[in-house]
This record gives C-alpha cells, structure tokens and sequence, in this order.
C-alpha cells in the first residue's frame, strides 16, 4: 500500500487521531468534552504502547489513565456544575500570544531533533521486555525499593487528599 | 519481519503532544483544563520512554513509566481535592481570580 508497511500505517493513523483529539482537549470549549477527547487521546497513546509491544503499559495505561483518572476529572466536573456558559475565556490576545510562544517552543525543539541520527526500532513487533512476566521480574527484582517507596507516596497522597478535601474542624 | 518506524517519528509526535499540553497550559484559564494538560504533556514524555526502551531493548525506561504513573495519580488525587476545596471557598476555579498571593 503506497511502500508502507501496516505497522506505520497503524502508526500514522494513530499519531493523526491522538494529535488532533489533543488539540480538540485545548480547544473544546465545554469542559465535559475536554476530558472525553482526553480519554479518547489516552486510547490512542495505550494503542502506541500496544504497537511497541508494550502490553502491560498499554493496559496499566488504560486501567489508570482512562479507568481512574479521568472518572475522576469528570466527577470534579460534574460537582462543580461546569459546562460552556460558566467557561472563563481569555481574551484573544492572550490565546495568540499562547499560540506564537508554544509555536516557537515547536519550532526550536524539532529544529534541535532534526539532526538526530535515524535509527530503526528493529526489535519492533519482536520485543518481548514490555511483557507481564519479564517486566514483573525487573520490578520485584531490580527496582524493588522504589516500588516500596510508590506505595508509601500513594499511602501519603490518600491521607493528604482526605485531609484537605474534608470539612474545616472548627 | 515487521518493518521498524524510525525513533525520530516518535520524537516529533511527544515534541507535538507536549507543545500542545503547554499551549493549553497557557491559553486556559479553568483550572482543571490546565490540570488535565499537565497530564496530557505528562503522557508525551512516557510515550518517549517506551519508545527508547524498545529501541534500546531495555525494561528500564518502561518501569520508570510505571513509576510516573503511580506519582500521576497520587499527584490528580491531591490536586483535586485542592480545587474541590478551592471551589467550596471561592466559588469559581478560574485562575485569574486565585490571585490572593498578589496582596
């Protein structure tokens, strides 16, 4: 098909659809949609994990990100009542001055990308490290104290949420 | 065999989610927009990682990814009770209001 392959193919649709739905979260005025382009973003990302054989992540992805995450957001959305009338707007040459800055951030980091040396993901499809079983290894192995630690920082995150969400004891 | 995508394509596709992430940063005021670009830039960086993990064959970078994660959540779950809290006392999340600092 046209010389490519149908992993690019793959690769091409995908990076299309997650740009475009991360322009949609920016641009959505409705704070609801925002977060519903950013799920469908998410998908998009776990389905370039996939494509890197990644399956753990894709799925981790998936269960955090869109599972967890963003149900979360749209709660938080849904208490507040928020929807487009109550949307604050910048004005419009704030957006502009927004757009020219990030467009110039672009501009500098693909310039400095430009030169880097072309190399091939040969492993690709073939790659068996993203896999449950060895991933699993590596992290109750090698990276076993940081895993601890995680589990502490979520532990404090908890207390610290429940804490500040709470009524003020007077 | 399936035929590789060279890593520099992976490079402009997290350069573009980012610089997209950081331009919502700036052009919005709601906070929680601003908070979801944040992850959205947060998830073109692991993007990155995973992809240099499978171009150097190696589990670490993939592992960091995990790690990220686990600070992601705990990081939206403080977050987001700040701005429920920040609601109940000011009525509104718009940025240009939480300007109690300023006096």
């Amino acid at each position: 098909m046209l010389g490519y392959t149908i992993t690019q193919w793959i690769f091409g649709i995908l990076s299309f659809l997650a740009i475009m739905l991360a322009l949609m979260v920016v641009f959505s005025r409705n704070p609801v949609n925002s977060v519903l382009y950013l799920v469908m973003t998410f998908f998009c990302i776990a389905g370039h994990y996939l494509l890197m054989n990644a399956q753990f992540l894709a799925i981790v992805h998936i269960v955090v990100y869109a599972g967890a995450i963003m149900v979360l957001f749209l709660f938080v959305i849904m208490l507040m009542n928020l929807n487009e009338d109550t949307e604050p707007q910048r004005t419009w040459l704030t957006k502009i001055i927004a757009g020219v800055a990030g467009g110039m951030l672009l501009f500098v980091l693909v310039g400095s990308l430009k030169g880097a040396e072309q190399m091939q993901l040969s492993s690709y499809g073939a790659s068996q490290i993203g896999l449950v079983k060895n991933l699993g290894k590596v992290l109750f192995s090698e990276f076993l104290f940081p895993f601890e630690i995680a589990s502490i920082l979520l532990l404090a995150a908890l207390v610290g949420a429940i804490m500040i969400g709470k009524k003020e004891i007077k | 065999m399936i035929n590789g995508i060279s890593i520099n394509y992976y490079l402009l596709l997290s350069t573009v989610l980012f610089i997209i992430g950081a331009i919502g940063v700036m052009a919005r005021r709601n906070s929680i927009i601003i908070f979801m670009c944040i992850e959205l830039m947060l998830n073109a960086v692991n993007l990155l990682l995973v992809s240099f993990s499978t171009l150097h064959n190696d589990s670490s970078g993939q592992v960091f990814v995990f790690f990220i994660m686990a600070v992601a959540a705990a990081e939206v779950a403080v977050g987001l009770a700040i701005l429920s809290m920040i609601y109940r006392n000011v009525k509104s999340i718009d940025t240009d209001l939480l300007s109690n600092l300023k006096n």
